[in-house]
């Protein structure tokens, strides 16, 4: 099992109903996010191309951030997902710096904290809270192993790219373009 | 200079007890450590749920709250079953939970106490407040009739307040969603159609094959459903044309993005109209059957060729062939959306009914993929006795204008209440329910001008908003998560209701709506006219009467019902009569002509920006609505502050910097009382600049949204009235740019 997200930038408008679902959802504290919005403008006026994103924890097959932490708290479930136990963290940051995408941030009660693919939804046969209430219906979610997910039928038909496949981490959120 | 009604900061009240709600660092408790998904996370607790519908906005998209075992509200979520959101509420839907816990609440009501120049509130009871209101009120109506007062309204609670101004006398019950927004097209649609577009739009935007935007942001206004059924359209292979100055989201989406120099919008529409006649391209079965005024059309628009608009518009002439051909391969499936807010020149309705003929031309009204024919379930009233028969109203200051106008014009009530020895009805006193005159009307200086001309004025509002610091009475409603209302039935594809009733007890000393409408109907002598001793008794009795009831509605939300008429899409060659003079769809407005207005568009040019002044284009954010969610807690963090969109070859001129603070300074010296940051973007015009909506609040108590940003409202001085239906033309205004606080500059 492999979970993964893809998310059509053609549809996203930038909402940001993402950010505030994963918010009301996970009990992120006002001022942090799990998830964001990534505008691009490239161009001149009048040819021009925006690309609106919305990123989050990338789940690499290969992470730099479970690879460097000191203490065991970052650490891959099954289906791909990484997680910080939230006890096991002493909030040293180190991961925090190997991200190459930025996905996290220190709690202020202390510990690290990111995008869990809201496993706890998962778990119970629903979507992450951000699918669920995307109102373009730009993100889909689930098992590339399983050839009849939303996630592997969007990948079977759209291009699509990851964000700094230069790292080398092996992204597992996919933007469809 | 001390007026009788200076504008107090609500913090000046002396008590000022501030009791904290519920805060989210103890909701953020409940994901403890390690217990995120481990055996017995909080989270994963069976949740309570409540049926509502939003109220954050006029979507109005029915969900569900969730509270935990402890009986705190935890989120919201959108309820599967409603055709307004399909189960997903939109960011401030989601968000509604700031609505609920913010700080700065109302919580008790406020009396202004003290000589003029000299003033303050200070915290009363409710029987005190309401005594106050009901005196005043009875004064007015003793002195100067019933029909002297005002409602403003925006929101569903409205509706009671309404009920309780007509038992009183008072046709005079205005929102600002006419005459400042919606009211051209609607206008307009109805001298074509002989039908309004209403609210949720009827257009079928989900089977459309082409859709053409007109200066409509959908995506960054969050109109759920619209936005919903855009994506679906896009995953559907759809072609969008947008038309936009500015390279808005929707134009980053679609296959044509026309640049369109501002205010040039008809010349566009009348030579697409052009091309569709010249060319051939309209549906001649459906013209022939339903439409009158095709020659005249014809005559009208012969020399209006992409050629001449290309000289107005700057849109190239080959262009603009193209995108006609493409609405008219898709036709009768394509939509030119008649928009949401459209009061931009004074010539919106001749604008909005360039449209609406576009529209006949391509036989999409009243088919799959164009318009669809809505249907609502029809409530019936709670029983109460018949409105007593105003004897003036807010025309009689404008006589003989406004002939097609069925609703009453917020700035109409403006002009009404300045006195005048030549006109009839003076307004004394208004009723302000949940809407920010001083950002929803644009001429600031007019609005004050007519506030101080009143006797009285109470604001009902669940936040101390700019208006709130003008009135004498300031009573505080509870938010929609704390409150019944009426029920929610609006125009759809298939009829349906939904329930709002209330998760928690109003927090602090807030009271509904309803609650406050019977209370002071009571003390108005109107108490037969809330006959009903709960609310719920009022639902119940409405829902039985539509076969359904509360107990039902409490565990559904919504309901659909079955449609009454089978024609959803009526105009496949069937038999029909228009409502318009000619039974027919009118190209040719026979309706216009009579009142002497042009029956056929025309463009007309509009002032260009004079040497060094930007055009004032504004628009809306998907995390925000007007000015009232700039203080709600989840939705600051997604967005706290507007910025003005500067082309970089302008910023250049100036020298400006990307996230650098400036002051704008309108065509009539009207300086911004706060500063805006800078945002240089290749996805603006040079010759206009571009802000958000909503910012820029002067009331202190909004502890998040005091201060940030800019406010657009303050800068739109110059108002191009619609001679037709008076709308606020609010797209003339032209600003420059401080870059030095003038404050300061004015003391040294």
């Amino acid at each position: 099992m492999r979970y993964a997200m893809a998310i059509d930038t053609k549809k996203c408008v930038g909402c940001g109903d993402c950010v505030v679902a994963c918010q009301t959802e996970n009990n992120v504290p006002i001022g942090y996010c799990r998830d964001w919005v990534v505008e691009n403008v490239a161009g001149t006026y009048p040819q021009l191309e925006v690309e609106i994103r919305s990123e989050r924890c990338n789940h690499c097959e290969n992470s730099p951030c479970v690879r460097c932490c000191p203490t065991g708290a970052s650490h891959i479930v099954e289906g791909g997902v990484v997680l910080v136990e939230h006890n096991k963290c002493i909030g040293c940051g180190a991961c925090i710096e190997s991200c190459p995408y930025d996905a996290r941030y220190s709690h202020p009660d202390g510990y690290v904290d990111k995008c869990t693919f809201c496993l706890h939804r998962v778990q119970k046969g629903q979507d992450p809270a951000c699918v669920s209430v995307c109102p373009t219906n730009c993100m889909y979610f689930g098992d590339l192993d399983n050839p009849n997910s939303d996630v592997s039928k969007m990948l079977a038909t759209r291009k699509y790219k990851v964000l700094a496949p230069e790292a080398g981490t092996n992204p597992q959120i996919y933007y469809l373009t | 200079m001390k007026t009788r009604r200076d504008f107090i900061k609500i913090s000046a009240v002396g008590t000022g007890a501030v009791t904290l709600g519920l805060s989210t660092v103890k909701l953020a408790k409940a994901s403890e450590p390690g217990s995120i998904f481990g055996k017995k996370a909080k989270n994963q607790v069976a949740y309570e749920r409540f049926p509502t519908y939003c109220e954050v906005c006029f979507w109005k998209c029915a969900g569900w709250t969730y509270k935990d075992e402890d009986g705190k509200i935890l989120k919201i979520v959108g309820n599967e079953e409603d055709p307004h959101c399909n189960g997903r509420l939109c960011p401030r839907g989601t968000g509604g939970i700031g609505m609920y816990y913010d700080e700065d609440r109302l919580k008790k009501p406020l009396i202004r106490v003290g000589e003029p120049g000299n003033q303050s509130f200070r915290e009363a009871s409710w029987d005190e407040a309401l005594d106050l209101v009901a005196k005043n009120l009875n004064k007015i109506k003793k002195e100067h009739g019933p029909e002297c007062v005002a409602l403003f309204s925006h929101g569903t609670g409205g509706k009671m307040l309404s009920h309780l101004i007509k038992a009183f006398g008072s046709p005079n019950i205005t929102a600002p969603s006419f005459a400042q927004c919606r009211g051209p097209r609607e206008v307009a649609f109805a001298a074509t159609f002989g039908e309004e577009v209403l609210s949720p739009e009827r257009t079928d935007i989900r089977d459309t094959k082409c859709l053409v935007l007109i200066g409509s942001h959908i995506g960054e206004n969050m109109h759920n459903g619209q936005i919903q059924e855009m994506s679906e359209a896009i995953d559907n292979g759809a072609t969008i044309i947008t038309v936009d100055p500015r390279f808005s989201t929707a134009a980053s989406h679609s296959k044509f993005w026309l640049p369109i120099k501002p205010a040039t919008d008809i010349a566009l529409l009348m030579a697409w109209i052009h091309v569709i006649i010249n060319e051939e391209l309209y549906d001649k079965e459906y013209i022939d059957k339903y439409a009158y005024g095709l020659d005249q059309l014809k005559t009208h628009v012969k020399n209006m060729t992409p050629e001449w608009a290309f000289g107005i518009t700057t849109i190239e002439p080959d262009t603009i062939r193209e995108t006609a051909r493409e609405m008219a391969a898709a036709s009768p499936a394509v939509i030119v959306h008649p928009g949401r807010h459209v009061t931009w020149y004074g010539d919106d309705t001749q604008r909005s009914r360039a449209i609406a003929i576009l529209n006949a031309l391509l036989g999409s009204w009243g088919r799959r993929g164009g318009f669809f024919n809505p249907e609502a379930v029809h409530l019936p009233k709670y029983p109460s006795p018949a409105y007593p028969k105003p004897q003036k109203s807010w025309k009689d200051a404008f006589p003989g204008q406004y002939n097609l106008v069925h609703e009453v014009l917020t700035t109409g009530i403006c002009d009404a209440t300045i006195p005048n020895p030549d006109l009839g009805c003076h307004l004394k006193s208004w009723i302000v329910y949940g809407t920010n005159l001083l950002a929803s009307l644009p001429d600031q200086k007019k609005t004050l001008e007519a506030i101080e001309n009143l006797e009285f004025m109470v604001v009902i509002d669940t936040m101390p908003m700019d208006i709130t610091g003008y009135a004498d009475v300031i009573l505080p409603e509870c938010t929609y998560l704390e409150r019944y209302d009426g029920i929610r039935s609006s125009p759809h594809r298939e009829p349906n209701i939904a329930l709002r009733m209330p998760a928690a007890e109003p927090k602090y000393d807030s009271r509904p709506n309803y609650w406050i409408a019977k209370e002071l109907g009571k003390r108005l002598g109107l108490e037969e006219y809330f006959k009903w001793n709960t609310f719920e008794e009022k639902l119940d009795w409405q829902l039985k009467k539509v076969g359904s009831s509360l107990e039902e509605m409490k565990i559904l939300g919504v309901k659909k019902m079955p449609r009454e008429y089978n024609d959803l899409y009526s105009l496949n060659g069937e038999d029909y009569e228009f409502n318009t003079n000619t039974g027919k769809i009118e190209l040719y407005s026979t309706e216009l002509a009579n009142e002497g207005f042009d029956p056929l568009p025309k463009y007309t040019p509009h002032p260009e920006p004079p040497q060094g002044f930007y055009r004032l284009n504004y628009g809306r954010a998907p995390m925000h609505t007007f000015s009232r969610t700039a203080n709600n807690a989840n939705l600051t963090a997604l967005k706290k502050e507007n910025s003005v969109w500067v082309n970089p070859r302008v910023a250049k001129l100036w020298d400006l910097k990307n996230g650098q603070y400036v002051w704008l300074k309108n065509q009539d010296g009207v300086v911004s009382s706060f500063p805006i940051k800078v945002r240089v973007t290749e996805r603006i015009r040079w010759d206009s600049v571009y802000m958000v909506h909503g910012f820029g609040h002067k009331e202190k108590r909004l502890s998040r949204a005091y201060g940030k940003g800019a406010s657009d409202s303050e800068l739109v001085t110059h108002v191009m009235t619609d001679p037709i239906m008076g709308g606020t033309g609010m797209r003339g205004n032209f600003v420059t740019f401080i870059l030095n606080d003038p404050k300061k500059e004015v003391a040294s």
